[in-house]
C-alpha cells in the first residue's frame, strides 16, 4: 500500500506543477471563453502517432505524420470544417477562364519559418520536385493533371518486378508550371478540370523553403521541417512527442493563441484515452472503440466529449476482376441483404450513420449521390440473387485484422447469409500491409472492407478515385465507359454546377452496377480536458489549433 | 575461472551469428511488400516502391543482404529504417526504458514468487497453498491484454491511484503496475518452482542434520534450505529477464512505454530485417550474458560446483 | 558436478541421493497388495499410489470433462457457437438469461454454446503444444545430457539460438511468414501452426530442464551400478534415467499447459493466432476485451473454464509427479 500511496502523492504534485506553469494571470475565469492571458502563454497536449517517415509533405499519406504537417503548414486554400465549399488562405485568387490554365496569386508577407518570404517560387519547386521519378517521392501521382508530368515521370519499362531499372526522367521541371511575377504563378494542365483548384489545400501541395532544396539531405531536413503555418517545429523526439510552438509572424487569419503544443506520440488509443480521462492529455481525436461499447465515454467524458462529423465512409467492395462478382445483380443482392441500421446501432452503438449516399453526408456537390441500394431490403435482396442466378459456394469477406474491423464484418456477413441463404464468413488478413499487397495485386477473392476518407471536400473526389477506369483507388477495376465519358465531360465544365450534374448522372450508372457497398458513414468522438475550451476540429476531425483556448 | 570465461564468451559468437541469420531469413520470409500498406487506402507510386528497394537493397537474394548487414553492424552501424530514421539511435532510446520495464518486473516476480513458493513449500497442502496456487495460476491463464487493460482501468481511471500511462522520463516507480502485468505470466512458474525445491531440499539430509542439532527454525530454513533451494529459481529468473524484455510488446503498448516492442512489432509487419534483427541482437546478447552470470553466481550459492 | 553449464532450470537431486533412490524398481515390500511373484515396475507403484488420492481423481474427473465436451460439445448445448441466438443482432450484448446462461456476445452469438464449443480449439492447442514443447525439449536433453562432449555443445548451443529469439517476437514472424493468407479456412493448419511455433520456441526449456537433471543423475549410484550390471544405454535412459529426471519437467509442463491457453489468447489478439470462426476461449477473451466495461460476463465466463482446466492439469500434473518420483515416497 506504501506502494501506491508514493505514485498518488507524485500524480497530485505533478498535476500542482501543471495549474502553476500554466497559471500566468489570475484564477478568475468562470465564463464559456478561455482566460486571455493563461492562453497566450499556455500549453496544451494532444494525442498523435509517431509519423512514419520524416516530415515531408511530398512523402506523407499517413495520418500520424500527416496531421503535424497540417499543423505546420498552410496552404493554397483552408476546407472549413464540417464540409462546404474552400476559403482562399495562402492564395489571394485562383483564376480560370476555360479551367485548363489557372493563374495563381499568392498574397505577400506571408512568412516561412524561418523568416524568408513565400513566393511562386516555393510552390513550382515544391511541386516540380515531388512529381520527379527520380525523387520517389509517395505523394507524385498528385500532380498527373499536369501538362508535362509524363516527361518528368518516367514509368518503369518492365514493371518494378523486372531487372532494368526505371530511366531517368526526360525533363527536371513540368512544363505546365510557371513562374509569372514572385507573387504569380500560372498551371496548366493537361487537359480541361474545374475540380483542379479545390485540390489545392491537400499537404502535397504545399509549399516548400529555399532551405529544402539546398539541403542535401531530404530525410534529415524532415526531421526538422520549416513550413509556413501557425505554428512552428521545436523538436521530434520519435515515438515519444513532438514539440510545436506558436510563429508570431503568422499573418493569416487562423492564429493560434495558444502558445506551446506537444503532440504526444501513443501507440495505443486506450493509453491516450486514459491519460485523457486523467485531464494528462487535452485533446483526444478518436476515443478507444472499447468506451464506445455501451456508450460510456459520453458517461466518462460528460461535458467534455464532442461529436464531430468527418468525411469518411466504409465500404465493402467488390474485386470486379473475378468472374464470380461480374454479374451486378449479385452485387445489388449483397447491398441489399446488409443490414446497416442494426450495424450502425448494434455494432457502432450509433457512433455511425447507416449510408444513404455514394458520398459522405454534407460533401459539397454530391446532392444527386444517392445511394438506392443503401437499404436493407430482404425481399429484394432475394429477388436480385434470383435474377443473378445464385451464388455458388462460400462468399469470403476480408478485412485487415490489426484494427477494429472484425465485429461490423462479421455482423454484415452474418446478414448477407441469413438474408440470401448462402454461405458467407468473414475473414481477417494480419496486417494492412498484407491486405492492401492482395489488393494492389489484383488477388482478392472476395468482397473486401474498404475505408475512403476524403482528400479534398467535393463529390468529385467520391467518384473519380474510386469508380472511374484507371482512377487511383479503383482497387476492385470497376470499368464502364459510359461512367468514365460523363465524368471526363463533367471535369472539363467551368461551371460547377453543370460539372456536379455530370457527376451525379455518372453517380446513377455506379448505383445500379454497385461496385462496392457504402456500409456506414463516420462520425468522430473526441474528447477534450477540462483546462481547454472552445475546441473545434478541422473538416478532417483533427483539432483547430486557432481554436484552443485555456481556462 | 578467467579461461571458463573466456570460452563461455567464446561460445557467444556462434549462437550470435546463428540467432541473427535465422531471424534474418525469417523477417525476410515474411510475406507482404514492405511498401504496399505504405500509402493508405491506395497503391503506391510503382517509382515510389522502385526508389525505396533501390535504396535499402532489397532487390538482392537474403543472404547477401545478410551479409551487407552484417558487415555494417561489426562496424557499430546499425542501418536505417525506411522511415530514414538510424536504428541504432531508436535502440538507444528504446533500450533503456524496456530493460527497467523488464526489471522491475523481474523484481516483482522474485519477491511475489518467491515468497509464495517458500510459505507454499513449507506448509503444503494448506489454504494457503492451494489459495497461492489458484492466484498465480489465474494470473497466468489471464493474458497480459486484459490483466494490463483492467488495471490501467481500475487503478489508474476509476481510483486514480495510478498515473495511468507511464511519462516520457520513465521513472521506475510508475511501472511498478506495468512491471506487475509483465510479471504475472512467469509468477506461478516461480511459486511452483521454489515451492517444489523447498519441498524436496526440506527432506534432505542436510536440513534433518540441522534440525537434529539444534538449530533454530529460522536459522534452518533462512541458510540452509533457503540457499540450496534458491540455484533452480536463480537460473530460471536469470534466464527470464530476457524473456520478459521481448514479450514486453503489449504492456509497453498499453501504458505507453517507449520501448523496443513498437519498433519490433512494426518492423517485423514491415518486413525491416535490419530493424528486427538490430533488436534481436541485444536482447540475445541480455540473454546470453545472463546465462553466464547465472551459471557464474552457482559457483558463489553452491560450495560443490567450482569452474576450472 | 564440473561442467556449468548442468544449473539449469530445475532442482537437480543432491549428489547425497536418500537411500531409497537406489532401489531402481521398489519393491514396495510390506503393501499388502502386492503381488510377491511379479514385482510392480515404477509405473504400477505409481498407479497404485495415485488411486488412493482425491486430488488426483477430482483432477483427472474434470480432464475428462473437459474432453468429452472438446469432442462433442453438441452434448452439453444445444446452441450453435457461430450463430445468433435472435434474428440477426436483436440479442446483442445481452447479460446471461435463462436461454443464454452466459449472455450474448456483439454478435448476438450464446455465450455459453460458444464457451461449449471452445474447450475443443483451446484443449487441443495447448495439450498437443505442451506434448511437442516436452517431448521435443526432453528427448534432446537427454541426449545433450547423457552423450555429453560435442554433441552437448552442439545441441546446447542450437538451444541457445531458439531460446534467444524472444517469444511474442518470434511467434509473429513464424505465423506472418507461414501464414500468409491470415486466418484462412483450413482451422486445422492455423492450429497446427500455432502448436508448432509454440514448440519451436519453448523447447529450449524443456530441454535444459531435462538436460541439467540428467547430468546430475548419470553418475548417481543407482545409474553407475545399472552399468556395472551390464545394462545397455537405452535400459539405462528409459528405466533408470528418464523416470528420476522427470518431475521436473512435469513441473514445467503442467504450468506450460496454462500459459500456452493465455499465449494462444495474446496471439489471436496479435491478429495472427486462431480466428473466427475457429472457437477458442482465446479467441473469446481477445474478442471480449473492448466490451470488458459493458460486457464482463463475455470475458469471465471463458476465462473461468480456462482457469478451471488448467487447475485441473496442473494438479494432475502435481498428484503424478508425486507418485511418480521415487524420493517422496
Amino acid at each position: 500500500m506504501r506502494v501506491s500511496k508514493r505514485a498518488s502523492a507524485v500524480a497530485a504534485i505533478a498535476a500542482v506543477a501543471l495549474v502553476a506553469a500554466g497559471c500566468g494571470g489570475g484564477d478568475d475565469s468562470e465564463e464559456n471563453s478561455g482566460n486571455a492571458d493563461k492562453t497566450a502563454n499556455g500549453a496544451i497536449t494532444i494525442d498523435g502517432t509517431q509519423p512514419a517517415n520524416p516530415l515531408l509533405p511530398s512523402n506523407t499519406s499517413e495520418t500520424g505524420g500527416g496531421d503535424v504537417l497540417d499543423w505546420l503548414w498552410t496552404g493554397l486554400i483552408n476546407y472549413p470544417p464540417g464540409g462546404g465549399d474552400p476559403v482562399n488562405a495562402v492564395a489571394e485568387s485562383i483564376d480560370s477562364t476555360d479551367a485548363q490554365t489557372y493563374t495563381i496569386k499568392i498574397k505577400k508577407g506571408i512568412k516561412f519559418h524561418d523568416g524568408t518570404e513565400v513566393q511562386a517560387k516555393n510552390f513550382v519547386d515544391a511541386w516540380n520536385f515531388t512529381a520527379n521519378s527520380a525523387n520517389g517521392q509517395q505523394q507524385a501521382s498528385f500532380f498527373s493533371d499536369i501538362e508535362g508530368y509524363a516527361d518528368v515521370h518516367a514509368e518503369d519499362p518492365d514493371g518494378e518486378e523486372g531487372p532494368q531499372k526505371a530511366p531517368a526522367p526526360k525533363a527536371q521541371t513540368m512544363s505546365g508550371l510557371a513562374v509569372v511575377d514572385p507573387y504569380t504563378f500560372t498551371v496548366k494542365l493537361a487537359a480541361a478540370n474545374s475540380i483542379f483548384p479545390v485540390k489545392l489545400g491537400y499537404s502535397a501541395y504545399y509549399p516548400m523553403p529555399d532551405s529544402f532544396f539546398a539541403a542535401s539531405n531530404k530525410d534529415e531536413w524532415g526531421k526538422k521541417p520549416i513550413g509556413n503555418g501557425a505554428v512552428k517545429f521545436v523538436s521530434w523526439t520519435d515515438n515519444v512527442e513532438i514539440k510545436l510552438t506558436r510563429f508570431d509572424d503568422y499573418t493569416l487569419d487562423d492564429k493560434v493563441k495558444i502558445k506551446d503544443v506537444t503532440v504526444k506520440l501513443y501507440q495505443e488509443d486506450t493509453a491516450a484515452y486514459a491519460d485523457l480521462l486523467a485531464n494528462n492529455l487535452d485533446f483526444q481525436q478518436q476515443v478507444p472503440s472499447s468506451s464506445l461499447a455501451g456508450e460510456k465515454w459520453k458517461a466518462d467524458l460528460g461535458n467534455r466529449a464532442m461529436t464531430v462529423d468527418i468525411p469518411v465512409q466504409q465500404l465493402i467492395a467488390f474485386p470486379i476482376y473475378d468472374k464470380r462478382y461480374q454479374n451486378k445483380d449479385l452485387r445489388r443482392a449483397v447491398s441489399l441483404a446488409i443490414n446497416r441500421e442494426e450495424i450502425a446501432s448494434k455494432i457502432f452503438f450509433n457512433t455511425r450513420k447507416p449510408s444513404t449516399s455514394w458520398a459522405a453526408p454534407g460533401t459539397p456537390g454530391a446532392t444527386g449521390f444517392d445511394c438506392t441500394t443503401c437499404k436493407y431490403d430482404p425481399e429484394g435482396a432475394k429477388a436480385a440473387l434470383q435474377a443473378a442466378g445464385g451464388f455458388q459456394g462460400e462468399m469470403v469477406l476480408y478485412y485487415n485484422a490489426d484494427a477494429s474491423h472484425k465485429d461490423w464484418m462479421e455482423a454484415a456477413a452474418a446478414s448477407i447469409a441469413s438474408t440470401l441463404g448462402i454461405q458467407v464468413r468473414a475473414e481477417g488478413m494480419p496486417t494492412f500491409a498484407v491486405f492492401r499487397q492482395n489488393i494492389d495485386g489484383q488477388k482478392m477473392t472476395g468482397p473486401y472492407r474498404a475505408g475512403w476518407q476524403a482528400d479534398y471536400p467535393n463529390g468529385e473526389n467520391w467518384l473519380g478515385p474510386l469508380y472511374v477506369t484507371g482512377g487511383g483507388s479503383n482497387d476492385g477495376k470497376y470499368s464502364n465507359p459510359q461512367v468514365d465519358a460523363l465524368y471526363q465531360e463533367g471535369s472539363r465544365l467551368a461551371d460547377e454546377k453543370a460539372a456536379e450534374a455530370k457527376f451525379a448522372e455518372a453517380i446513377k450508372i455506379v448505383d445500379a452496377e454497385v461496385p462496392s457497398i457504402p456500409v456506414v458513414s463516420v462520425t468522430q468522438q473526441s474528447g477534450v480536458s477540462n483546462r481547454v475550451t472552445g475546441v473545434k476540429t478541422n473538416w478532417v476531425g483533427s483539432i483547430d489549433l486557432s481554436t484552443v483556448e485555456l481556462v | 575461472m578467467g579461461r571458463y570465461v573466456l570460452r563461455r564468451l567464446l561460445q557467444l559468437i556462434p549462437v550470435f551469428f546463428g540467432t541473427t541469420l535465422l531471424i534474418y531469413a525469417l523477417v525476410w520470409a515474411v510475406p507482404g511488400d514492405p511498401f504496399a500498406g505504405k500509402c493508405g487506402e491506395r497503391a503506391c507510386p510503382p517509382d515510389y516502391i522502385q526508389f525505396m528497394t533501390e535504396k535499402y537493397h532489397l532487390d538482392d537474394p537474403w543472404p547477401l543482404q545478410y551479409l551487407y548487414y552484417m558487415g555494417h553492424l561489426l562496424t557499430g552501424d546499425f542501418g536505417q529504417t525506411f522511415g530514414g530514421r538510424d536504428i541504432g539511435e531508436i535502440i538507444a532510446q528504446a533500450y533503456p526504458n524496456t530493460l527497467k520495464l523488464a526489471l522491475v518486473g523481474l523484481a516483482i516476480e522474485a519477491v511475489i514468487g518467491l515468497t509464495a513458493g517458500i510459505l507454499t513449500g513449507l506448509r503444503r497442502n494448506g489454504f494457503l497453498d492451494n489459495l497461492v496456487l489458484v492466484s498465480t495460476l489465474f494470473l497466468l491463464a489471464i493474458p497480459t491484454f486484459v490483466s494490463g487493460f483492467l488495471l490501467q482501468f481500475i487503478l489508474g481511471t476509476q481510483f486514480k491511484i495510478i498515473n495511468p500511462t507511464v511519462s516520457s522520463e520513465v521513472p521506475f516507480h510508475e511501472l511498478i503496475v506495468p512491471g506487475f502485468v509483465l510479471a504475472s505470466i512467469s509468477m506461478a512458474y516461480v511459486a511452483r518452482l521454489t515451492r517444489t525445491s523447498i519441498a524436496e531440499n526440506s527432506r534432505s539430509d542436510y536440513v534433518r542434520t540441522a534440525v537434529a542439532k539444534g538449530l533454530p527454525q529460522r536459522r534452518v530454513v533462512g541458510v540452509h534450505l533457503f540457499r540450496n533451494s534458491l540455484i533452480p529459481v536463480l537460473t530460471f529468473l536469470g534466464t527470464d529477464l530476457g524473456s520478459l524484455m521481448g514479450g514486453a510488446i503489449i504492456t509497453e503498448g498499453i501504458f505507453n512505454i517507449n520501448g523496443i516492442g513498437r519498433e519490433a512489432y512494426r518492423a517485423i509487419t514491415t518486413k525491416e530485417s535490419a530493424t528486427v534483427v538490430g533488436i534481436v541482437v541485444v536482447l540475445v546478447l541480455v540473454y546470453l550474458l545472463m546465462n553466464l552470470l547465472v551459471d557464474l553466481l552457482y559457483a558463489a550459492l553452491d560450495p560443490r560446483i567450482r569452474y576450472e | 558436478m564440473s561442467d556449468p553449464t548442468s544449473g539449469s532450470l530445475v532442482t537437480t537431486p543432491p549428489p547425497e541421493q536418500p537411500g531409497v533412490v537406489g532401489d531402481t524398481a521398489p519393491v514396495g515390500a510390506g503393501l499388502p497388495e502386492t503381488k510377491r511373484d511379479q514385482p510392480r515396475g515404477l509405473l504400477g507403484d505409481a498407479w497404485y499410489d495415485l488411486r488412493r488420492k482425491p486430488l488426483f481423481w477430482i483432477s483427472a474427473g474434470l480432464i475428462a470433462l473437459f474432453v468429452v465436451m472438446a469432442a462433442f460439445p453438441f452434448f452439453f448445448t444445444s446452441g450453435s457457437p457461430n450463430d445468433p441466438v435472435g434474428t440477426g443482432l436483436s440479442r446483442s450484448l445481452e447479460g446471461p438469461s435463462g436461454d443464454a446462461w452466459f449472455g450474448t456476445d456483439i454478435l448476438g452469438r450464446d455465450i455459453f454454446a460458444r464457451t461449449i464449443y471452445g474447450a475443443r480449439a483451446s484443449i487441443i492447442v495447448a495439450v498437443a503444444a505442451t506434448l511437442g514443447t516436452v517431448l521435443l525439449g526432453a528427448s534432446v536433453g537427454v541426449l545433450a545430457g547423457f552423450r555429453g562432449g560435442w554433441v552437448d555443445a552442439l545441441l546446447s548451443r542450437i538451444a541457445d539460438v531458439f531460446f534467444g529469439i524472444p517469444f511474442v517476437l518470434g511467434a509473429i514472424v513464424i505465423l506472418f511468414t507461414f501464414n500468409p493468407e491470415g486466418a484462412g479456412s483450413n482451422e486445422w493448419k492455423i492450429m497446427g501452426l500455432v502448436i508448432l511455433a509454440l514448440c519451436l520456441l519453448s523447447w529450449p526449456v524443456a530441454m535444459r530442464i531435462m538436460r541439467s537433471s540428467i547430468l546430475a543423475a548419470k553418475n548417481a549410484d543407482y545409474v553407475v551400478a545399472a552399468r556395472a550390471l551390464g545394462a545397455s544405454n537405452s535400459r539405462i535412459i528409459f528405466k533408470h534415467l528418464i523416470p528420476n529426471c522427470l518431475a521436473p519437467v512435469l513441473v514445467y509442463a503442467t504450468i506450460l499447459i496454462g500459459a500456452y491457453i493465455g499465449a494462444e489468447a495474446t496471439l489471436s489478439f496479435l491478429g495472427v493466432g486462431l480466428q473466427s470462426p475457429v472457437v477458442s476461449w482465446g479467441v473469446m477473451i481477445s474478442d471480449s476485451q473492448q466490451y470488458i466495461r459493458v460486457a464482463p460476463y463475455w470475458l469471465l465466463f471463458p476465462s473461468a473454464f480456462l482457469v478451471t482446466a488448467v487447475l485441473s492439469f496442473v494438479m494432475l500434473g502435481e498428484a503424478v509427479r508425486e507418485a511418480l518420483d521415487p524420493k517422496l515416497r
